[in-house]
């Protein structure tokens, strides 16, 4: 076991930046997760772990050891792949046993490190088969048996799951899961998965293009997601991005033109003027008071962030919609509408709640303390969320 | 005047649907007429003239007619002494020729797979010698192998008596240059094999700690098995066959070609310097059983121990 360490590795293909100056430490008995869509270099940087990719820029460092000019078989790692890359031409048995083989482990012990490994994936019925004989599912298992067998540094897994059905894959998440907690062996998890990301994850590590977005534990991912990009990445759907700009709150200037207040303007707190703004979006008026109102008058532009579950149809609400589309999922609903600008969002309600019809036009209230903002230009994070 | 109908009358398309049946069967032997033809001419009579051929016995003096003899001649030319001398001169050739030319077509075929600036201009000069005729290549090989002007006379070492002229030496010699020539086609040939190989599992195996010598016999051996298979069979036709290269190395007029003197030339020098056909054509047919036989046990044996990728 032993921490791993990136220092500034950075990977080209040709003109392709493939991984940009990666600065991450993953702790020793840690299970961290990459994600990030695909292409983004997540199997690059597995890759430049092993030692299959050569690391243009910058150190790997396992353990003590900075790892650059170490051959793949001497890093002690065990690598499970995409494909799983089972042996053809070997039984399950001489699958498990080969990484134990090159390590000259003999005999009784090899017998027996082979036996508990298949026997904790529940392949022992199956040490005879060849992997053509096998599906999807067990294959998976056998991979991962391949790499628990020995007693590596640390694992590397490049979406295990994203082969198996969908039942499969829940099951098995929370085997690996299971299983990295009874090793404590230090886990570089691949996904492009985010929810597999929030359910396995000590913390997760979002890249995008190359470049790391922000690591932070599953939760604080979520509730203080730093950019636009990380706040749409997770959760699904990802939260609700509207333009807005910043003004005068709708008490302290005088009533819009025509003498109509903002429609539903929710209240505001009392205060000093400075400590409240109003955000002017999708033909609607946010109150915003407090640190926010302090954040939000700095920038110039903004984008407002809210959760699909912050949003709510209700007759007095800020702003108007249209109902697009209406998703059942069981247990909740997912309305998707287009605000008076065409911003499309997601409101995410209780399955019991009543539900709008497709094309009938109704308010949504916002959780104001649910707000997230970022700034237009950057999409760098301005204030904080709940 | 009366013109045949090219198209049967609407009225009758069931007795038309047979007519045009049987017009299209007529049709398909006339095409394949060219090629059954072609093959009877050029293998299938020849096959069985030579058959007959084998039944008869040519009197060593010309001008004397050949008499019936039946199977007796059979017997007579597979129990001499030159026979058994020459399938041993054929089995040791396979021997020299079958390993040497599999394993360099892989070595350089694993050397080939490497990402390297001016790779292809190799890939292609490996290849080359596929494309390369028996009688440019003998040239250029006698012309190494001469006691005056060749490689060894270069290096310093007198070559004596002359290599292709030396019992010991000149099947060697001939050897060197069939694996020679047979090495372009064992290039391309394991070339596809590797690139039909997984290359993350070539990987999975330098992760979980294979050295490059372990991971090529452990993994990459197994995996190109078929592949390995087929060259077996293809490289054992090609030693049974190498004809070209002998007969313009050495040739039947020098006394040299007796220690050459394979299955494939003893069919030649019996013809040409015994003067007895119907030998030669008992030796043909022992050649063709034999190369048959080969490569039937090759591929009921062999082809069980070999994987098939998944
Ligand atoms: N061998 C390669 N040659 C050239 N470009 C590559 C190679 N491998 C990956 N890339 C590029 O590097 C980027 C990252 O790839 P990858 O790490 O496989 O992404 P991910 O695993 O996140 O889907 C992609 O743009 C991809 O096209
Ligand atoms: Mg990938």
């Amino acid at each position: 076991m032993a921490q791993v360490h990136f220092r500034g590795a950075t990977k080209r293909y040709g003109a392709v930046l493939a991984v940009d100056r990666l600065e991450l430490a993953v702790a020793d008995g840690e299970l961290l997760v990459l994600l990030g869509p695909s292409g983004c270099g997540k199997t690059t940087v597995l890759r430049m772990v092993a030692g299959l990719e050569e690391v243009d820029e910058g150190t790997i460092v396992i353990g003590d050891d900075v790892v650059n000019d170490v051959a793949p078989k001497d890093r002690d790692l065990a690598m499970v792949f995409q494909s799983y890359a089972l042996y053809p031409h070997l039984t399950v048995a001489k699958n498990i046993e080969f990484p134990l083989r090159q390590r000259r482990i003999e005999g009784e012990d090899r017998r027996r490190r082979v036996a508990e490994a298949a026997a904790s994936l529940g392949l022992t019925e199956l040490l005879g088969r060849k992997p053509a004989q096998l599906s999807g599912g067990q294959r998976q298992r056998v991979a991962l048996a391949r790499a628990i067998v020995r007693d590596p540094k640390a694992f590397l897994m490049d979406e295990p799951l994203s082969n198996l059905d969908a039942a499969l894959r829940v099951q098995t998440r929370a085997d690996i899961v299971a299983l990295q907690q009874r090793l404590g062996t230090t886990t570089l998890y691949v996904t492009h998965d985010q929810v597999e990301a929030m359910t396995m994850g000590h913390r997760i590590a979002v890249l995008r293009d190359g470049v790391l977005q922000q690591v932070a534990p599953p939760q604080e991912l979520y509730d203080r997601p730093a950019n636009t990009f990380v706040a749409r990445f997770l959760g699904s759907p990802g939260m609700n991005l509207v333009p807005a700009s910043v003004t005068e709150p709708a008490s302290v200037t005088e009533p819009a033109p025509g003498g109509v207040p903002a429609p539903g303007a929710a209240p505001v707190p009392v205060g000093p003027p400075g400590d409240r703004v109003d955000l002017a979006l999708a033909g609607g008026r946010l109150a915003l008071g407090g640190e926010a109102a302090l954040l939000a008058r700095k920038a110039s532009s903004l984008v407002v962030g809210v959760r699909p579950e912050h949003l709510a149809i209700d007759p007095a609400g800020a702003l108007g919609a249209r109902v697009v589309i209406v998703e059942l999922l069981g247990a909740e609903v997912q309305v998707v509408c287009a605000l008076d600008d065409g911003t499309q969002v997601v409101v995410r309600q209780g399955a019991d709640r009543p539900r709008p019809a497709a094309g009938e036009l109704v308010r949504l209230a916002v959780d104001s303390g649910a707000l997230h903002l970022f700034d237009a230009e950057s999409g760098v994070r301005l204030a904080v969320g709940p | 005047m009366t013109t045949v109908a090219a198209a049967p009358p609407a009225s009758a398309p069931r007795r038309g649907g047979r007519r045009r049946r049987v017009r299209e069967a007529g049709l398909g032997y006339l095409l394949v007429l060219p090629a059954v033809a072609v093959f009877g001419v050029f293998v299938f009579y020849p096959f069985v003239e030579n058959f007959r051929l084998a039944l008869y016995e040519t009197p060593p003096y010309p001008g004397l007619p050949s008499h019936y003899v039946g199977l007796h001649q059979f017997a007579q030319v597979l129990t001499s002494g030159a026979f058994f001398q020459s399938l041993l001169s054929t089995l040791v050739f396979v021997v020299m020729v079958v390993p040497t030319g599999l394993l360099l077509g892989l070595l350089l075929a694993v050397a080939a797979r490497r990402r390297l600036r001016g790779m292809a201009a190799y890939r292609v000069i490996f290849s080359s010698t596929v494309v390369t005729s028996v009688a440019v290549a003998a040239l250029v090989f006698g012309t190494l192998m001469d006691p005056v002007v060749g490689l060894l006379p270069w290096l310093g070492i007198d070559p004596r008596p002359p290599i292709l002229d030396n019992p010991t030496w000149a099947l060697p010699a001939v050897a060197v240059m069939a694996v020679w020539q047979f090495l372009g086609l064992s290039f391309v040939l394991m070339s596809a094999g590797l690139s039909s190989i997984p290359e993350d599992v070539l990987e999975a195996a330098r992760v979980d700690g294979a050295s490059d010598w372990t991971v090529f016999w452990r993994v990459t051996v197994p995996l190109l098995s078929p592949t390995l298979f087929f060259g077996v069979v293809v490289a054992t036709i090609y030693a049974f066959q190498t004809f070209g290269q002998i007969d313009i190395l050495i040739g039947p007029a020098n006394a040299a070609y007796e220690h050459v003197n394979v299955l494939v030339y003893n069919v030649l020098t019996t013809l040409q310097v015994n003067r007895t056909p119907g030998e030669a054509a008992v030796l043909s047919i022992a050649l063709f059983l034999l190369t048959l036989g080969f490569t039937s046990l090759q591929l009921r044996f062999l082809e069980r121990r070999v994987h098939y990728g998944r």
